[in-house]
């Protein structure tokens, strides 16, 4: 073996290549140097997943997952009897949340820069996947106290697999692993949450930021900084990750830690919306809360879901266009066929159609906490109708779109 | 461009959510609870009126004795002679009184437990429920409530509460309660039964989460230090970005 | 990257600073997580002292109670017994009780309070392995090994053979290295003993 360089540091590179790792992803990885705002939330996502992961570890030491105990075990248990026990859940309670605001916020940094487009296709589409696994990591999670929202919010959820033609019921009894949510759902929730999504989780984060790197990362401008390089082969515009971002990063980390602790220390419950008032009673399959709303972060796809209409008491339809307002994200990088990445120097017409399309989503989000009326019903078509034609009318409209001149170089 | 953006989406959320919130509204109106549950005296008066009155039935079977001796200032001889009535060990729950078969026998259902219920329910509802009982004579414990329509449980604080009526108003066409009004008096005066209620719903509000207090008093030693690392790590960054242009 | 001259002094200082500000932060969010491994509340509930009522207890004999999952012997020793636990002492491993496990009001030859000398307290794990020593009162056991006929009654833990004289004092070449711990205790009354609280000896 012929070493590079000598002491510790060649020993090692000659046997693993840390050297070749740090450089290729952090102190060479050249990064546009005018990333904004909306760039520090790839980061702060690793930041969250670091503090579930760290605060789920701990809390499966305490947790038993078993109906007669798990609340018990949540309530008394953790956030009683357990020295500290109490933080470490408000710490995974408010990071479940904070992951996907965050996650929320780095997507439309995606969507309006056109990170998704070529050649960046692959990250956008793992990214997808990501947001998937973390719904069904989020979903599972809920169960895991065993309270009134945790067990009619999987019923509600579990029913809609029940709700798919002829294998339904089957499936969803296979599900369950029981004729009702019990026993056997909550321990097999719990392996998937703890074990399975996390180790799918991590293992698609890996792919997003491989491809990542292998083709750069994009920036405000839409301006691909690997197409202006120097003498040495170094791109004009972009400046080593470490130290610059990173030392960046690190204010945004801090930032964001003051915000979440605000919620952690003051407003745990944050009104109901990270933690429903309703789950602080022991689930009861004979009782119904009044009002069943999933968690926030799953709102807008609930208000889909309840827009389309039943067919023949069939809630199948809703159940598709549910999966399919999902779906479509992945075909973003093909459905939107104009050239010009960034939204600075799109049509002013299509920066409206971006702003309506964030409006629609939050209204479907607010409209999936509260209980429907005809009006609700009307409104959440309206946005339903809105979020599918945004998309699938993508082909047609981004080809009329009169671009403004995109610069050379960063700006 | 920006801003308008910005200002268009504003606006139509803040209308939008306003519209709906409005619309989501009725139901009998909350009134505010105030309670301090870093108000030692008050927590403690609750904590009796609580293992007096509403442990007899309820349990709060997450909360230690040992625990609220802990919090609340008491030593181990206060509260095992005036708050542990059935006597059992420092460190152990507040279970009810009465058994389980018994309550279910009486009343054909088992009392909530009550650990959790100030979070569930909120301490507004808890305020406004136990001053909100009125007299019914259709109903067998001869007791309404404004608002838990129907409630199973008696009026334990009849003696020193009095009799109460319901006032009712007419909106279009329709009567609707808004209110109850003393029509007997009761043992203790109205001041003086609300400032009981209060230490109560203070003492739910705190078997609800013990730690509430020492949560936000930590909080801003966390916010503090998150401050003064921002400052540094601000500085570091600025430093580091003079170089690029 | 720049041909600004870039204050190198200002800078390590303020990565130095960053760094350990950083490094404190870190220091206290790794408190909660290290502290939730202490026993908890519900832990420390179930270890709470225990009382034992030692009325009905008769010269000789011995009650076993728990105590934080270990059963606690208690032995009420006759005078024959407390004039023996002077005349073994070159037999013993650890004649003061110097490298094992007591109260300070118990580090005597009874091993006990003076006021109570005749009531021991002492935990039945043997301290080799842990197992739970026998109380073998008779003098002429079958089990008294390598001892002989020098043995005067005690406690022989049947794993690996250690045995013990009746204040808990290990012989010479056991397996076992010191005496048996005795847990804290006080007595509440001449009758009632409380184990897992200290009292003492004044």
């Amino acid at each position: 073996m012929e070493q590079k360089s000598n002491g510790l540091m060649g020993w090692i590179d000659a046997r693993f290549p840390a050297t070749k790792l740090w450089e290729d992803h952090l102190s060479k990885y050249y990064a546009p140097k005018n990333f904004n705002f909306w760039y520090f939330f790839g980061s702060l996502a690793m930041l969250v997943l670091v503090i579930q992961i760290l605060s789920g570890v701990f809390l499966a030491m305490f947790y038993k997952p078993d109906t007669a105990m798990a609340f018990q075990s949540v309530e008394m248990g953790i956030m009683r009897d357990v020295e500290w026990g109490w933080l470490i859940r408000y710490f995974h309670s408010t990071g479940a949340s904070a992951f996907f605001v965050v996650v929320y916020l780095h997507m439309f940094r995606g969507l309006i820069y056109g990170s998704y487009k070529k050649p960046r296709e692959l990250i956008w589409i793992f990214g997808v996947l990501i947001f998937l696994a973390l719904m069904a990591e989020g979903f599972m999670g809920y169960l895991l106290p065993w309270g009134q929202m945790s067990f009619w919010g999987a019923q509600v959820i579990i029913n809609l697999v029940s709700a798919i033609p002829f294998v339904g019921e089957d499936l969803g009894i296979w599900v369950r692993g029981d004729f009702v949510i019990g026993d056997a759902t909550l321990n097999r929730f719990f392996s998937l949450h703890i074990v399975a999504i996390p180790l799918i989780l991590i293992g698609l984060i890996v792919a997003h930021i491989i491809a990542l790197h292998e083709v750069g990362s994009n920036n405000p401008d839409g301006v691909e900084i690997k197409k202006n390089k120097d003498e040495n082969g170094i791109p004009k515009d972009g400046i080593p990750f470490h130290p610059y971002y990173s030392v960046k990063d690190i204010v945004g980390v801090i930032v964001f830690l003051m915000f979440f602790s605000i919620v952690v220390f003051f407003m745990p419950e944050m009104f109901g919306y990270f933690l429903e008032h309703a789950n602080f009673e022991p689930a009861n399959p004979l009782k119904t809360p009044e009002h069943i709303a999933p968690v926030w972060y799953f709102t807008p796809y609930y208000s889909v879901l309840r827009a389309v209409p039943s067919i023949a008491g069939s809630a199948f339809p809703g159940v598709i266009a549910m999966g399919a307002a999902i779906v479509v994200l992945f075909f973003l990088p093909w459905l939107d066929r104009n050239p010009v990445k960034s939204i600075r120097y799109r049509a002013g017409w299509y920066k409206i159609l971006v702003a309506l399309f964030v409006v629609s989503f939050i209204i479907l989000g607010i409209l999936g906490t509260l209980a429907p009326t005809d009006g609700r019903t009307l409104l959440a078509q309206i946005c339903t109708i809105y979020y599918f034609a945004f998309f699938l009318l993508m082909p047609f409209y981004t080809k009329m779109e009169t671009n403004k001149p995109v610069p050379e170089r960063t700006t | 461009m920006k801003k308008t953006i910005l200002v268009l989406l504003l606006t139509t959320i803040a209308m939008i959510s306003s519209g709906l919130v409005m619309a989501a509204g009725g139901g009998y109106p909350k009134s505010p609870a105030n309670v301090d549950v870093d108000d030692m005296a008050s927590l403690q008066r609750g904590a009796k009126v609580f293992t007096d009155y509403c442990l007899s039935c309820h349990s709060a079977k997450f909360v230690r004795f040992n625990r609220v001796a802990d919090d609340l200032g008491m030593n181990e001889a206060e509260v095992m002679d005036n708050l542990n009535h059935l006597g059992v060990k420092f460190g152990s729950t507040m279970t009810a009184t009465m058994t389980e078969e018994y309550s279910k026998e009486a009343f054909g259902a088992v009392p909530p437990d009550l650990s959790l219920v100030a979070r569930s329910r909120g301490v507004d509802w808890l305020y406004t429920y136990l001053t909100g009982f009125y007299a019914d004579s259709a109903k067998t414990t001869g007791q309404n409530n404004v608002i838990f329509k129907d409630v199973g449980m008696p009026n334990v604080f009849w003696k020193q509460e009095g009799v109460k009526k319901p006032v009712y108003e007419e909106h279009d066409g329709t009567k609707v309660l808004v209110g109850v009004e003393v029509v007997e008096k009761g043992t203790m005066e109205p001041e003086e039964f609300d400032t009981m209620i209060r230490d109560l719903v203070a003492f739910l509000s705190y078997i609800g989460e013990p730690n509430q207090s020492y949560r936000k008093s930590l909080g801003i030693y966390v916010l503090v230090f998150l401050f003064i690392f921002f400052g540094f790590a601000y500085a570091m960054k600025k430093d580091y970005w003079k170089d690029v242009h | 990257m720049s041909a600004d001259a870039v204050n190198n002094s200002k800078r390590r200082f303020l990565v130095a600073s960053t760094s350990v500000v950083g490094a404190i932060g870190a220091g206290f969010v790794a408190v909660p997580f290290v502290k939730s491994w202490n026993p908890s509340t519900k832990a420390l509930a179930a270890g709470a002292p225990v009382l034992a009522d030692i009325s009905k207890l008769e010269e000789g004999q011995m009650i076993t109670v728990e105590w934080r999952g270990k059963p606690v012997y208690i032995l009420k020793r006759t005078d024959d017994n407390l004039n023996v636990l002077e005349s073994d002492v070159d037999m013993l491993a650890d004649v003061n009780s110097d490298a094992s496990k007591q109260p300070e009001y118990c580090k005597n030859s009874a091993r006990a309070y003076d006021k109570h000398k005749k009531i021991s307290v002492m935990e039945g794990v043997c301290t080799h392995l842990g197992c739970a020593p026998k109380y073998l009162p008779d003098l002429n056991n079958p089990f008294s090994g390598s001892l002989g006929s020098d043995w005067k009654g005690g406690f022989f833990c049947p794993c690996h053979g250690s045995i013990y004289d009746l204040s808990g004092r290990v012989y010479k070449s056991m397996p076992a290295p010191t005496n048996l711990p005795i847990p804290p205790h006080m007595f509440k009354s001449e009758t009632v003993i409380l184990i897992g609280q200290d009292g003492s000896n004044a």
